[in-house]
C-alpha cells in the first residue's frame, strides 16, 4: 500500500479485526576485522502513541512494555538487530478489542536510538502484520531510506464500530518517541 | 507544544494544577520540597515525601516506582513558598541499584490534567548520585516557571536535604527510606515469569530492569533471539524485568524452560555447587536459556492441559479449570489464578483510566462554556454544558460496558476455577477440605486470602504466594488495620488477629506432609489461649506454647540455635553432617503479644530469626501491633520491613505489580461454626503420630 491509504480492519464477513502486529527487523551491524568488538551496534526502537482525543495517554516502548490495561505489549527490547531474514527483531502487539474506550488512534513509530540514519541501516524494515491471519497490511523498507532517524509509520484509528489503518510513512529526526511528538501531531 | 528542557533551561507555566510524570526504568522515590526565596526549606513539613505525602498543592506517591504522577496545584501553594524541587531517590536498605549511573535515565514530564505535555527534561549525564533535584518549579513576579537542574547528590536524600538548608536532614532522609521500605513490604510478590501462550498473557511488568535504554551497556545483556511469530511469548531472556524489588526470590519450583529469572536472577547466585548447564554469560545466541538442572529429567510429557471448548460465534469461550500452562494441574491453576490477577488488574486500569478522561474532557469543555461570553447569552452555554455532560455519560457508560464484559467473563472463570483449586489453594469453605488427606508432596503455593478491588468487589482473586515461604508473616493487630474503623475494640481486634494466624499456621501444616512442617508458638502473657486451642487441642505443635519470658528466651534459643547450625552445615558444604535425629522440616514460630516478655536479648535474637531464618527454613509469624512496639524506636524497623503485612480484616493495602491499585486484602477465615479446622488437624495429628 502506499502513503495515505487507508485501509479498513473489518474483515469481508463483517467481523472485524482484532489484533495487529508491528514487527521491526533490521541487519546487525557488521563486524570489521579482529576487532569484532568495537564494530558500532545498530539500535532501532519501535513504540506505540496511545492518544485519546488528540492528547497522549499511554506510549508503550522499551521503557514500558505493556501499556497500563495490557491491551499493548511490547516484545522486548532488541540492541543489536537480527540476521535481517525477514524476522521481527522487535513486535508490538496491540489487541484492538480490549483497548480502553476512550482510546481513538495508536500511532506507531520508528527510531534509531543509536542514531544512524536508515541509510546507514541495512535490511531494515516495518511493517504491520494482521495478527490473525499473518497477512502482512503494509511494509515499508526504510534501509536507503534517506538521511532520516526515524519514521512515523502508520495509525490506526477507530471508525464506527471498526478499526481503520492508515499508512503515514512520514520520515523525521529523533532518537526516541517524545523527540517525534510536534511530527505525529499533524497527523491525528 | 513539549518544551524539551536542558539543564539549566526554564520554560514559563500557564496552568496552575499540573501534573509531574516520572519515568525510570527501576522503582525509584519521588518527592518535593518547598523552599522560600533563598530556596531553603522551613522544616520538615515542608517536605513532600512517601511517608507524608500531601502538603497544600502538592501530592506524591506513598510508594517507589518506576513511573509517577505528582499533582501540583500551585495556586495553592502557601504564599511563603517560592520555590518547589521535584527529588528523585534510588531507595537505600533494599536489594537493588544504588547509584543513577546503574539505571535507565530518568525522563520526567511537566504536563497539564489533560496529559498535555508542557516540558520535558531527561536527566542524563547521573554517575555515583544516588538523588537528584530534577526539576524546580518556581515564582517569578507573580507567575511561576518550570526550570531543569539535574543536581545529583552522592550522598543522598540527607545531602540534598542538607543542601537546602534543613537541619533535620538526616533524620528525614531516614524516615523516607523507612516509608519506602514499608510500601515495598506491602506490595505482593510477582509472580515468577511463565510461558502462557493461549491466554495472551506474560509477566513483563510496566517497568524494565537496568540494562534497558541507558546508552552505556549497549549488547550487554540485552540480545533478544528474533521473535518467532508466536504472539505474546516467552519473557526474553535480556528482560529482567519485575516490578517490586522483592527480597531475593528464588522460586522453589522454576518451571522447566521458562527463560526470564526475576530480577535477581538468583538461579547462577546461589549455586551451591550444582552443574549450571547454561552457561549464562553468554546469552547472544538465540533460542531461551534452559535453567533446569540437566540430569533432571522430566521422564514424561505433561498431560495435555484441558482446553475449552470451541466457543460459538460472538460468544466468549466457556472458561475452563487449569486452562493455562504448566507441567501439572496446580502449577496450571496456580497460573491461570496469576492470570485471572493481572486482567482484573489491567482491565480495571482501563476502566479508571477511561473515566478520568470522560472527567478531565468534561473539566476542561465546561472551562471553555464558562469563559466563552457568547454563552452568557440565550440557551448557548446551557447547551454547550449538557452536550459536554453527554459526552462523559456516554464515555463513563462505554467504559463500563467494557469493563462488566471483562468482568463477566473473569466471574465466570472465577466460578470454574474455584471449586476446581486443591485445597492449599481453595478457601475453607471449599468441599475439597471435606474431603481433606495429608499430602506427600509440598505444594507449589498457598493461600494467603482473597484480594478484590472496589469496581468488582463481587469478583474475589485467591492471593497464592509460593512455597517456600520467602519471608514472614505479620498479622497486624494493630487498630489502624482497621478500614472503617468498626473495630474500635482493640481487644477483639487482638482475638480476630490471633484467629488469623492460627487459620494460616492450620494452613501450612495441612498442607506440607506429615512431619514436614513444625510449629512453635511463644505466648508469653496466655493471652492467644483460647485462639490456640485447635492447636493445641489436636496436638499438632511441636511443644506446648511457650509462656513467660524464660519460655520465650528458651524457644529463641534453640531456633537461632538450629538456624545457626544448619547454617555453618550448608557453608561448609557438609549439610550431611547435621546431628542425627535432627529435625529438617520446615519451623515455623507464632509470636504473640510481641514486645512483652520479650527483652533485649531476645528481641535481638529475633531480628536474627527474621534475617538468616527464611533462608534456612525457620519462618516468624509475629501477632503484633506496631505502635506497642514503638519503644525500641528504628531498631525494629528492618524486622517490620522483612514481614509481608497482613490483616485480621479487610483492609486495602496490597498493590498489585503491574499497575499498583490498592487491592482489598481478605484473611482467610474459616466459615463461624465450621468444625474444618478441627477435622483437618486432627488428620494432620494422626499422620504425624503415624509418621514418628
Amino acid at each position: 500500500m502506499t502513503k495515505g491509504q487507508a485501509i479498513s480492519l473489518q474483515k469481508n464477513d463483517g467481523g472485524s479485526l482484532t489484533a495487529v502486529r508491528m514487527g521491526l527487523g533490521w541487519q546487525a551491524a557488521p563486524r570489521r576485522g579482529l576487532f569484532g568488538s568495537r564494530t558500532r551496534e545498530v539500535d532501532l526502537d519501535a513504540s506505540a502513541v496511545l492518544f485519546a482525543d488528540k492528547q497522549p495517554v499511554d506510549v508503550v516502548f522499551f521503557r514500558h512494555l505493556v501499556s497500563d490495561d495490557g491491551s499493548v505489549r511490547h516484545t522486548g527490547d532488541n540492541l543489536v538487530g537480527g540476521v535481517g531474514q525477514g524476522g521481527d527483531d522487535e513486535a508490538i502487539l496491540v489487541d484492538l478489542a480490549r483497548l480502553p474506550v476512550h482510546i481513538d488512534q495508536i500511532v506507531f513509530t520508528v527510531n534509531s536510538f543509536t542514531g544512524q540514519t536508515f541509510q546507514e541501516v541495512q535490511n531494515a524494515f516495518c511493517r504491520l502484520v494482521d495478527e490473525t491471519n499473518g497477512q502482512e497490511m503494509a511494509r515499508y523498507t526504510l534501509a536507503g531510506g534517506g538521511a532520516y532517524t526515524a519514521q512515523i509509520m502508520a495509525k490506526v484509528h477507530r471508525s464506527g464500530p471498526g478499526w481503520t489503518m492508515t499508512a503515514l510513512g512520514t520520515p523525521a529526526n529523533g532518537r526516541t518517541f517524545q523527540d517525534l511528538m510536534p511530527s505525529i501531531l499533524p497527523h491525528l | 507544544m513539549t518544551a524539551e528542557l536542558v539543564r539549566g533551561q526554564n520554560h514559563p507555566l500557564s496552568q496552575a494544577r499540573l501534573e509531574i510524570r516520572v519515568s525510570a526504568g527501576t522503582p525509584i522515590v519521588a518527592g518535593a520540597t518547598l523552599g522560600d526565596e533563598q530556596g531553603r526549606i522551613h522544616g520538615v513539613e515542608w517536605v513532600a515525601h512517601p511517608g507524608a505525602p500531601t502538603l497544600p498543592g502538592l501530592e506524591v506517591s506513598r510508594q517507589a516506582a518506576a513511573d509517577h504522577r505528582l499533582a501540583v496545584d500551585l495556586d495553592a501553594m502557601p504564599e511563603a513558598v517560592h520555590r518547589v524541587s521535584v527529588l528523585l531517590a534510588l531507595p537505600t536498605g533494599v536489594a537493588g541499584p544504588t547509584r543513577f549511573g546503574a539505571v535507565a535515565t530518568p525522563f520526567v514530564a511537566v504536563t497539564g490534567l489533560d496529559g498535555t505535555e508542557v516540558a520535558s527534561y531527561t536527566i542524563t549525564g547521573l554517575e555515583a548520585e544516588s538523588a537528584v533535584v530534577a526539576l524546580e518549579l518556581y515564582r517569578r513576579q507573580d507567575a511561576w516557571k518550570v526550570r531543569a537542574i539535574g543536581q545529583g547528590y552522592a550522598g543522598g536524600l540527607a545531602d540534598l536535604f542538607t543542601d537546602q538548608g534543613l537541619p533535620q536532614a538526616h533524620q528525614l532522609a531516614g524516615g523516607i527510606n523507612d516509608a519506602v521500605a514499608q510500601g515495598m513490604a506491602r506490595s505482593v510478590p510477582a509472580p515468577p515469569p511463565r510461558q502462557d501462550g493461549d491466554r495472551s498473557r506474560q509477566a513483563a511488568a510496566p517497568a524494565l530492569g537496568p540494562d534497558q535504554g541507558g546508552p552505556a551497556p549497549q549488547g550487554a545483556a540485552g540480545s533478544v533471539p528474533p521473535q518467532p511469530a508466536s504472539p505474546y511469548g516467552t519473557q526474553p531472556p535480556g528482560v529482567p524485568g519485575q516490578t517490586p524489588p522483592q527480597p531475593n526470590a528464588p522460586y522453589g519450583a522454576q518451571p522447566p524452560g521458562v527463560p526470564g529469572q526475576p530480577a535477581q536472577q538468583p538461579s547462577y547466585q546461589s549455586g551451591t555447587g550444582a552443574a549450571d548447564p547454561a552457561q549464562p554469560s553468554a546469552p547472544t545466541s538465540g533460542g531461551p536459556i534452559n535453567y533446569s538442572h540437566p540430569r533432571r529429567q522430566n521422564a514424561a510429557p505433561p498431560p495435555p492441559p484441558p482446553t475449552a471448548p470451541p466457543a460459538q460465534p460472538g460468544q466468549p469461550a466457556q472458561p475452563v479449570a487449569g486452562d493455562a500452562t504448566g507441567w501439572s494441574m496446580d502449577e496450571r491453576l496456580y497460573n491461570q489464578v496469576w492470570g485471572m490477577f493481572e486482567d482484573l488488574a489491567r482491565t480495571t486500569s482501563a476502566y479508571r483510566s477511561a473515566v478520568d478522561f470522560a472527567e478531565s474532557r468534561m473539566e476542561k469543555e465546561l472551562d471553555q462554556v464558562l469563559s466563552d461570553p457568547r454563552s452568557r447569552i440565550g440557551g448557548q452555554g446551557d447547551a454547550a454544558r449538557e452536550a459536554a455532560q453527554a459526552k462523559h455519560t456516554e464515555l463513563v457508560n462505554q467504559a463500563r460496558a467494557a469493563l462488566d464484559r471483562d468482568l463477566t467473563q473473569l466471574t465466570a472463570e472465577s466460578e470454574v476455577v474455584e471449586p476446581a483449586l486443591p485445597a492449599a489453594y481453595a478457601r475453607w469453605d471449599n468441599p475439597v477440605w471435606h474431603g481433606y488427606r495429608v499430602p506427600m508432596e509440598i505444594p507449589m503455593a498457598l493461600r494467603l486470602g482473597d484480594l478484590h478491588l472496589p469496581e468488582s468487589a463481587q469478583l474475589r482473586i485467591p492471593m497464592l504466594v509460593r512455597l517456600p515461604l520467602e519471608r514472614g508473616l505479620w498479622i497486624d493487630s494493630g487498630r489502624g488495620g482497621s478500614l472503617d474503623g468498626s473495630f474500635t475494640d482493640s481487644h477483639d481486634l487482638r482475638r480476630l488477629a490471633m484467629d488469623t494466624a492460627v487459620a494460616h499456621a492450620a494452613r501450612l501444616l495441612a498442607v506440607y506432609p506429615a512431619g514436614e512442617f513444625t510449629v512453635h508458638v511463644v505466648d508469653p502473657a496466655g493471652s492467644g489461649a483460647q485462639a490456640l486451642v485447635p492447636l493445641v487441642q489436636t496436638g499438632v505443635l511441636a511443644a506446648p506454647p511457650a509462656v513467660g519470658a524464660a519460655g520465650v528466651a528458651d524457644v529463641l534459643a534453640r531456633l537461632t540455635q538450629r538456624v545457626d547450625l544448619v547454617q555453618m552445615a550448608v557453608r561448609g558444604g557438609a549439610p550431611d553432617s547435621l546431628p542425627p535425629g535432627f529435625d529438617t522440616s520446615e519451623q515455623l514460630l507464632i509470636v504473640n503479644d510481641f514486645p512483652h516478655g520479650f527483652d533485649d536479648r531476645a528481641v535481638n535474637q529475633l531480628r536474627y530469626l527474621a534475617d538468616e531464618g527464611p533462608a534456612v527454613g525457620v519462618h516468624l509469624m509475629m501477632v503484633a501491633d506496631r505502635e506497642e512496639a514503638a519503644a525500641y524506636g528504628p531498631l525494629l524497623d528492618p524486622l517490620w520491613r522483612s514481614l509481608m503485612r497482613l490483616t485480621p480484616v479487610p483492609d486495602d493495602h496490597l498493590a498489585d505489580p503491574w499497575v499498583g491499585h490498592a487491592w482489598t486484602y481478605e484473611p482467610p477465615l474459616v466459615p463461624p461454626g465450621s468444625q474444618v479446622l478441627q477435622q483437618v488437624l486432627a488428620q494432620v495429628a494422626a499422620a504425624r503420630a503415624k509418621y514418628r
